[in-house]
Formats: structure tokens, C-alpha cells, sequence
């Protein structure tokens, strides 16, 4: 018995068993295509989500001033204030990759307006601070370069001050009083709610930096720098050339440290790695179990066909096949039929994913890995699956068989 | 003609069948040796013995005492591989039922033990199997599945499918048992034409009329041999069928 003619065997019987085999192959069928399906999908919406999260800023990169050092004793975060708008400066002209750079000066004030009074931070920021944080306003307007320039008195309230101290009315338009200079609201911020530390991140002004400084600080420092990259990966790099700019701009020897600190939203990003993690495994959990269904949806039909086909066992036993020779029959016929269902899965997932595509609009993505590991998955179903059925026609007495009605 | 030459010898053969506390002795102690060239009707009722002794003969069963040699060879006491390799090298089977493969053309029904021999590696299967096809009248039949063909056709296949291994023996179980009169006559014409050219059979019988056509009648009850004589008033089927050429008129 060579491999060819057992081969020839097998595909000569599931030809001629058209029926059995396509209800056969619809297990694997199903199972595949729904992997292809759902993995597409899934690269949808861990685009989609992906997307989301990096709304929240993980493309961030944070400067704060850096710490200082009394007798070796280091004094912590912020106790140097070296950072300056001409470090800001700098890095909005020499900068390569970031996408945009704020300043950040916070200046804690009491304010004065509508229902009454509020203590709040006011930050001085520039125009970018509105595409870094992807913070857009709900009514009225952020400020403009004019506004920066001229450092008018302007202000972009959050959510929060809107509500305790407008409640019910417009506050665009208004005037309030930052330490008795009257600002005019110009803009409400969407809410963004709270940080994970329980901050309330809307319970703030904006307002230029220019304007925040000279009227409110009064000092040359800044509190932080921020900036924004295109995407995750540049944020290495990105740090990297902010380091440089700013050594340079505060003249530091190569033997001296950094007077600043730049972090990235680490654990942002870490919690947007944990949810495509979940989402991949999610995804595999349901696509194994659709094969796992496929199996055995082949098992339970080469099961059946092992009885039905008990005759023809009996004869092809009768005429000299060796009960090894009938299980290889049986195991190249699952397997075959496993594959070939496996790649028509493929392209009845590829049609399902278009559809999916066009109802949702979501990218969907087919990988050629998946491809290939999806036929491969089956090849493996067939043989485990095929593999009892297969003994349990390789085990048949003869004559029991040729008298099976 | 020397004993080592014998296509069957059988002696002393026992089958018990154990079926719960209860033993069944299909055979009880058979001795029967045929020589090349034979044609041996095997008869007696049902229940004794004679589809016991055709499976063992047929090597899809064992003996559970005795022995057998099958052209020379010891048979009884192989294992189930060397079992099949026996039947596909050795035997030809004729079925009552045919045994043929559904959906399955007779080229191919045909073809079948030649893709399972282990002799036959290399060997034109498609243009053995025709030779065979052609051999019992059927060469204008080659690509007809079994549904397309009449109960005479399909046993001429299944007769083709014993002979294309060219076997030492072809076992007939109740070959005519499916067919009318005048077409068992017809089958049997053409065993008797195979045996002229010198093909040894052994055919299974209830009907007294059949073994009439054969050399020599061997009778079993309850698993004995009783009575083993040649048939003296032989018939001619191809006389009977009033045709000077069987095949023609079968095709």
C-alpha cells in the first residue's frame, strides 16, 4: 500500500459522498470563517479602542522641574524651579517630533463671579495644551494666537466652575475675577472627569500662558512642560531629543545631571497595553471554541459515517486492506476534508469580514498568520478528531462488517 | 499430483464460538483437501458450519484448533495484517450480495485489491482492472456505477474484482442467491468457463441444482463433513443456456 493510492482512496470517496462531506466540512467551515470573522473584528475594535485611549493622552510626555540637591541630600520632585519659558521656547523651535508643546503654569487663585466665589487653579497654557490633551470646548471657544499675544485677559473654564458658579445660565460671556483682574469667559471645557487619583480634572481655568504670568504668577518659572507625539512609539525618542534641547538651553556640562525630569503617562499606556491584551485573549477564547464546535461537529459526522459505511469497511477488508490501511483511509479523508473546509472558512471569512466592514465602518484587518493558522488549526481538528473514529473503522471484525445491513 | 501442491488442506479444523456460558461448535474436526484446478461445491443447511468454514477458508476468521494451509502456506495462527495481506495475495471473493461500492464505477470497484496490494506496487492498476472487466464480458461497462448495472452485470464485476489479483483461490459465498434462474445460469457459465482455464473455486451452496454445475460436493452437518463425493451427472451451462457462446449473449 503506498501513500499515493491511499490518498487517491480517500479523495475518491469524499468526492463521491458530496453530501456527507460538504455537512462534514460545515463544522470547520463555520468554525474558521467565525475565527477569521471575529479576529478581523477584533482588529477593528482594538483600533477603535486604541484610538480611544490614546484620546486620554498617552502620547504624552510630561517636564517638570527637576530636583534639587542640598548637601547630597536630595530635597525631591520640584524643589529646583529651572524650568522656564525659554525652555518652552526651545523646545517649540527645535523640536522634531512632538506634535505640539504647552507650557503649564499653575497659579492657585481665589475667584470671584456669578453665584459667588471659588478656589481653583488657574493654568497658563498655550494653544497646543487644547490638541494635547484632546480637550475641546463645549461652548464658546478656546483662545486664539491673538488672545496669547496680546495676553488679553481671557478664560476657558471647566465643567466644574461653570456649575458651582453659573449654574443654569451661560457662562460665556461672563466675567469673573482672578485675584480682582476681571477675565472674560471666552469658553466652557467638555467634561473629562475625574483621575485615577480622584482629582476633578474639569475644576480648572485656562487661560494664555502670557496672560497667566504676568498677571497671576508673576514669576519666571513653569510648572510643567507638556508635549504630544504622533503616536506611542516616537515617545522614546521624543524624550530623548526634549532631554537634549533642554540640557542645552540650561547649558549643563556633560558631567552634570539633569535639573528635570521628563516622564511619559507610563501607566496609561500600560493600561491600554492590558486592554488589547484582554481583547486578543477574549478573541482566542471564542475562536477556539468555535473550532473546538467544528471538531467536533467532524468527529460526531465520521462517527455516524464509520456505521454507515461499515459495508464498505467490510469489503475493502475483504479485498485485503489491513486495518491500518483503513484507519490512514480515514484519517487523510478527515484531514482533507478539515483543510479543504479550513480554506473555504478562510474565504467565507474574508466575506464576512467585508460585510462586517461596511455595516460598521470599522477597519477590519485580515492577517496573513491568521490565515495560515487557521488551516493549520484544522488539519490538527481533522486528525484529533478523525483519529477515534478512524480506529474505531480500523478495529471492525471483517465478517461482522461484510454482514451489516 | 503432489500434496505439497494442494490449494487447501485443512485438518482437524475446530471453530467455537464462546457466547456467554453457552459454547457453540460450529465445526467439529473438518479435514478437506482440494487440488489446483478444482471446483468444490460446499453444501448443507444453515447451521452447519459451511459460513464457518468459508470464513476461515476465506482467512477472515480463525481456527480455534486444526490446521490450515492455504497453497502451501500455514495460515491459521497469522495476525489480522498478515490475515489481509493473505486475502488481497490469495483470494478472490464472490458475494451474494455483490459487495460492490456505491457511486463507485466498476473500473474502479475492480481496481480496488490491486490498491491494496502490496505486490502490485508500480503495476498499471486502471489497465489490470480493464483486462479483468474484460475478461468476464463486461469491457463496454468500465465507467457504470453498480446502480446502473443488473444484478447479472454487477456479479460479473465483483467476479472480475476476485480474479484481478489473479488468486490461487476464488471463494464463492451463495454467488447466485441475488439472481434469477437464467441468470445464475449464466454466472455459473462463466465460473466454468474460469475453472477450465485452470482457476481453482470453492463456492458455497444450499441449492443442489447449483452444485450440479460444480466437480465435486462436499456436505457439512453440525460441523462435520458428510459426505464428499464428485458429481457424476456434471452440468454444462453454456449448454444449458442454449448458446453456443455464454459471454455474447451476457454482454
Amino acid at each position: 500500500m503506498n501513500g499515493t493510492r491511499l490518498v487517491k482512496i480517500a479523495t475518491q470517496s469524499i468526492v463521491k459522498n458530496k453530501m456527507r462531506t460538504l455537512l462534514t466540512m460545515l463544522g470547520i467551515i463555520i468554525g474558521v470563517g467565525a475565527v477569521i470573522v471575529m479576529v478581523a473584528i477584533g482588529q477593528g475594535a482594538k483600533a477603535q479602542i486604541q484610538a480611544r485611549i490614546d484620546n486620554l493622552g498617552t502620547n504624552l510626555v510630561v517636564i517638570t522641574q527637576g530636583a534639587s540637591q542640598t548637601g547630597g541630600v536630595s530635597q525631591g520632585a520640584g524643589t529646583s524651579n529651572r524650568l522656564t519659558l525659554a525652555d518652552f521656547d526651545a523646545l517649540k523651535r527645535e523640536s522634531t517630533i512632538f506634535t505640539g508643546v504647552s507650557p503649564v503654569i499653575v497659579a492657585p487663585t481665589q475667584i470671584v463671579g456669578g453665584a459667588g466665589n471659588w478656589r481653583t487653579s488657574v493654568n497658563g497654557v498655550s494653544l497646543d495644551y487644547q490638541s494635547i490633551r484632546a480637550w475641546p470646548v463645549a461652548s464658546g471657544r478656546y483662545f486664539d494666537d491673538t488672545d496669547v499675544r496680546a495676553m488679553r485677559k481671557v478664560a476657558v473654564i471647566g465643567k466644574t466652575i461653570a456649575d458651582n458658579l453659573f449654574a443654569g445660565q451661560d457662562a460665556v460671556g461672563q466675567q469673573i475675577r482672578l485675584r480682582d483682574v476681571p477675565f472674560d469667559i471666552i469658553g466652557v471645557l467638555t467634561p473629562k472627569g475625574q483621575t485615577a487619583e480622584g482629582r476633578d480634572q474639569d475644576d480648572v481655568i485656562l487661560s494664555p500662558y502670557t496672560t497667566v504670568q504676568t498677571r497671576l504668577s508673576g514669576r519666571q518659572f513653569i510648572t510643567q512642560i507638556l508635549g504630544a507625539t504622533a503616536s506611542k512609539g516616537d515617545i522614546p525618542a521624543a524624550e530623548q531629543e526634549a532631554r537634549g534641547i533642554l540640557r542645552e538651553s540650561h547649558k549643563l556640562a556633560s558631567y552634570e545631571a539633569d535639573d528635570f525630569t521628563v516622564r511619559d503617562q507610563t501607566e496609561l499606556a500600560q493600561a491600554a497595553q492590558g486592554t488589547t491584551q484582554v481583547m486578543t485573549i477574549l478573541l482566542a477564547a471564542i475562536a477556539s471554541v468555535s473550532l473546538l464546535v467544528g471538531g467536533i461537529g467532524i468527529m460526531n459526522i465520521m462517527l455516524v459515517s464509520v456505521t454507515e459505511r461499515t459495508r464498505e469497511i467490510g469489503i475493502r477488508m475483504a479485498v485485503g486492506a489491513r486495518g491500518s490501511d483503513v484507519l490512514t483511509q480515514f484519517l487523510v479523508e478527515a484531514i482533507v476534508m478539515s483543510v479543504v473546509g479550513g480554506v473555504i472558512g478562510v474565504g467565507v471569512g474574508f466575506a464576512g469580514s467585508l460585510i462586517v466592514q461596511r455595516v460598521t465602518g470599522w477597519g477590519t484587518a485580515i492577517a496573513p498568520q491568521m490565515v495560515l493558522l487557521a488551516i493549520g488549526f484544522s488539519a490538527a481538528v481533522g486528525i484529533f478528531f478523525g483519529f477515534y473514529p478512524a480506529r474505531k473503522a480500523a478495529a471492525l471484525d471483517p465478517i461482522e462488517a461484510l454482514r451489516y445491513e | 499430483m503432489a500434496a505439497a501442491n494442494a490449494v487447501i488442506r485443512v485438518e482437524g479444523l475446530e471453530r467455537v464460538y464462546a457466547t456467554g456460558k453457552t459454547e457453540v461448535r460450529a465445526l467439529q474436526g473438518v479435514d478437506l483437501v482440494v487440488q489446483p484446478g478444482e471446483m468444490v461445491a460446499i453444501m448443507g443447511a444453515s447451521g452447519s458450519g459451511k459460513s464457518t468454514l468459508m470464513n476461515i477458508l476465506g482467512c477472515l476468521d480463525r481456527p480455534t484448533a486444526g490446521s490450515y494451509q492455504l497453497d502451501g502456506v500455514r495460515v491459521d495462527g497469522l495476525n489480522r495484517n498478515e490475515l489481509a495481506d493473505i486475502r488481497n495475495a490469495k483470494l478472490g471473493f464472490v458475494f451474494q450480495g455483490f459487495n460492490l461500492l456505491a457511486r463507485t464505477s466498476a473500473l474502479e470497484n475492480v481496481e480496488l485489491p490491486l490498491m491494496y496490494s502490496r505486490r502490485h506496487k508500480g503495476v498499471d492498476t486502471r489497465a489490470a482492472a480493464q483486462a479483468s472487466l474484460e475478461r468476464v464480458g463486461l469491457a463496454e461497462r468500465l465507467d457504470h456505477e453498480p446502480s446502473e448495472l443488473s444484478g447479472g452485470q454487477q456479479q460479473r464485476v465483483a467476479i472480475a474484482r476476485a480474479l484481478v489479483t489473479r488468486p490461487s483461490l476464488l471463494l464463492a459465498d451463495e454467488p447466485t442467491g441475488n439472481l434469477d434462474s437464467h441468470t445464475s445460469i449464466e454466472v455459473l457459465a462463466l465460473f466454468q468457463e474460469l475453472n477450465d482455464t485452470g482457476i481453482t473455486m470453492l463456492v458455497v451452496t444450499h441449492e443442489p441444482d447449483i452444485a450440479l454445475y460444480t466437480k465435486r460436493v462436499v456436505e457439512l452437518r453440525d460441523g462435520r463433513v458428510i459426505r464428499d463425493e464428485a458429481v457424476r451427472d456434471r452440468r454444462v451451462a453454456a449448454e444449458d443456456l442454449g448458446a453456443a457462446t455464454p459471454l455474447a449473449l451476457a454482454s
